[in-house]
């Protein structure tokens, strides 16, 4: 039962705790993930959704909302939870799902926690692969909530079908001092904390800031609500659901097959190039001694490295 | 691989007093670990699907109302009817010293009374989990 065939037809079929093994397998990069991944891929039946936007504007209570919505209409749901774990200890404490309490043992809701690992592929490898695991073992939607720091917001836009992203009033000024390009990555702009004040302020902000978007970009809708006392939500539901009218559903699936591949793409440039370290430099530490003592730049060593590959390739063909 | 030791800290029952859970929460998340915290009023069976779902190493449970010789045993229930007995079980909060033993029966491996340093904690997980190796 352990063998991969086994464990892809447990996942296919449900079952709870082959689907939450899995999930570890892939999470902690073990060496039969890739088989069981390629095993799944091709089975995924699911949209994703992604949750993103800064700590506390309430995405936990948004996505406990969007789980309500989807098990009315009676679909497996599936959540990946990521909190960002701390660089310094690797450890992460993981609260999502005390705001998700309501579904707690409603057997077609599986929500799985994780932290960000400081992955070397960053958080989308494993966010990305535990995604094909959900749906592959027909939740849909699965929906994935971000921290909205670093890169993390960027790469669930990629990963997703659908990207929310939530922003609230209060959180200081700095809506002001967002990061540039912030409000490209929202499919739909999600203005939480309806009730409280602010919200009119910063509705009038970030419909400004969209203005100055080029006319060639579409540009986000922007809804308000509140995720606490549920006011806006069924706008909201009528907004993502009209996106996801707009992309068939081989777009979706031809879409989330190419960024798997620029994903899968990166992680084999970047084992490729540290087999090469090894082969060249006696790994990768050794490089980086001669590079922070002035004996060889970064450059320098990127060439080494290709030339190494070019000479492999030569071989080859002999 | 990129293995991280995961636990649950579940609040099961009425029982509001929840310094002692986030404390020790914090205290494992210090230590380098991955730590799921459901928060408080869950059932013993909400506790149980979480750390299946979460595929946790551990599940320590803490409870300060008294109610610990009824909920703790059901958690442990739970977890073995859905063939999830390997995951280890501890347990913490306000509990008497003759109380242990009972819970130890249930099946938990430690329990940790007021006072206890987190620093045992830590001790205690990164023991079993050599052991488990
Ligand atoms: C602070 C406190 C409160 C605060 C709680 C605030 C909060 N959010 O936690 C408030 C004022 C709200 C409160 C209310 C009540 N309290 Co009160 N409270 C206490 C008090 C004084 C300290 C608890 C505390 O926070 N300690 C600090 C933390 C860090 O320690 P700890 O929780 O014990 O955790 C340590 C260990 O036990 C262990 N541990 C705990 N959990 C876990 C879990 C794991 C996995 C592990 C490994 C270890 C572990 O590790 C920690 C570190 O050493 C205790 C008395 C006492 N000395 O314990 C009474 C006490 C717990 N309360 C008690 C009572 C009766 C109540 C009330 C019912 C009072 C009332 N009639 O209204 C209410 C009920 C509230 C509710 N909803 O459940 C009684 C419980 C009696 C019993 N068990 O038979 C106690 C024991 C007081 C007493 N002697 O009568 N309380
Ligand atoms: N007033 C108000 N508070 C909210 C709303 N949505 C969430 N919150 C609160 O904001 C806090 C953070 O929510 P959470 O969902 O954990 O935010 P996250 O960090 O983005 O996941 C919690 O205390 C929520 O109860 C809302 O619409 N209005
Ligand atoms: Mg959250």
């Amino acid at each position: 039962m352990t063998s991969t065939a086994g464990i892809i037809r447990s996942v296919c079929e449900g079952s709870i705790r082959a689907i939450a093994r899995t999930l570890t397998r892939v999470e902690n990069g073990s060496p039969d993930s890739v088989d069981i991944l390629d095993g799944l891929f091709g089975k995924q039946q699911g949209f994703t959704l992604g949750v993103t936007g800064p700590p506390g504007a309430g995405k936990s209570t948004l996505v406990n909302r969007m789980i309500t919505r989807y098990r009315s209409t009676d679909n497996s749901v599936g959540v990946i939870a990521v909190d960002p774990s701390s660089p310094y200890t690797g450890g992460a404490l993981l609260g999502d799902r005390i705001r998700m309490q309501s579904h707690a043992t409603d057997p077609k809701v599986f929500i799985r926690s994780m932290g960000s690992r400081g992955h070397l592929g960053g958080l989308s490898g494993a966010t990305r692969d535990a995604s094909c695991v959900f749906s592959a073992a027909g939740y849909s939607p699965v929906i994935i909530e971000t921290v909205g720091v670093g890169q993390a917001e960027v790469e669930v836009a990629d990963l997703a079908d659908i990207t929310l992203l939530v922003l609230v009033p209060g959180l200081g000024d700095d809506v002001q001092s967002m990061k540039a390009g912030i409000m490209e990555i929202g499919d739909i702009i999600v203005l939480n904390k309806a009730d409280r004040n602010g919200i009119d302020q910063l509705e009038s902000y970030v419909k400004a800031s969209l203005e100055l978007m080029p006319s060639t970009m579409e540009r986000p809708e922007v809804v308000r609500i509140s995720a606490a006392n549920g006011e806006g939500l069924d706008e909201l539901w009528e907004a993502i659901d009209r996106l996801l009218l707009k992309i068939t559903r081989e777009e979706r699936k031809n879409r989330s097959a190419i960024q798997t591949l620029n994903g899968i793409l990166e992680e084999t440039g970047r084992n490729f190039s540290e087999k090469l370290l090894d082969v060249e430099y006696n790994g990768r530490d050794a490089a980086e001694r001669l590079i922070l003592s002035g004996k060889a730049s970064p450059y320098a060593v990127g060439k080494k490295l290709l030339a190494a590959a070019e000479r492999m390739f030569q071989h080859d063909e002999c | 691989m990129n293995r991280k030791i995961r636990v649950l800290i579940g609040k099961p029952g009425l029982d509001g007093h929840d310094r002692g859970a986030k404390y020790i929460a914090r205290a494992l998340r210090d230590a380098g670990m991955e730590v799921v915290y459901t928060g408080i009023r869950q059932t013993p069976a909400a506790i149980a699907d979480a750390a299946i779902q979460e595929d946790v190493d551990f599940v320590g449970i803490s409870l300060l109302s008294g109610a610990h010789n009824h909920l703790f045993p059901e958690v442990a229930r739970i977890l073995r009817e859905k063939d999830a007995s390997d995951i280890i079980l501890f347990g913490g909060g306000v509990i008497p010293e003759e109380d242990i033993p009972g819970l130890k029966e249930a099946g938990y491996s430690a329990i940790f009374t007021p006072g206890t340093p987190a620093s045992e904690v830590v001790d205690f997980i990164n023991l079993q989990m050599e052991k488990r190796q």
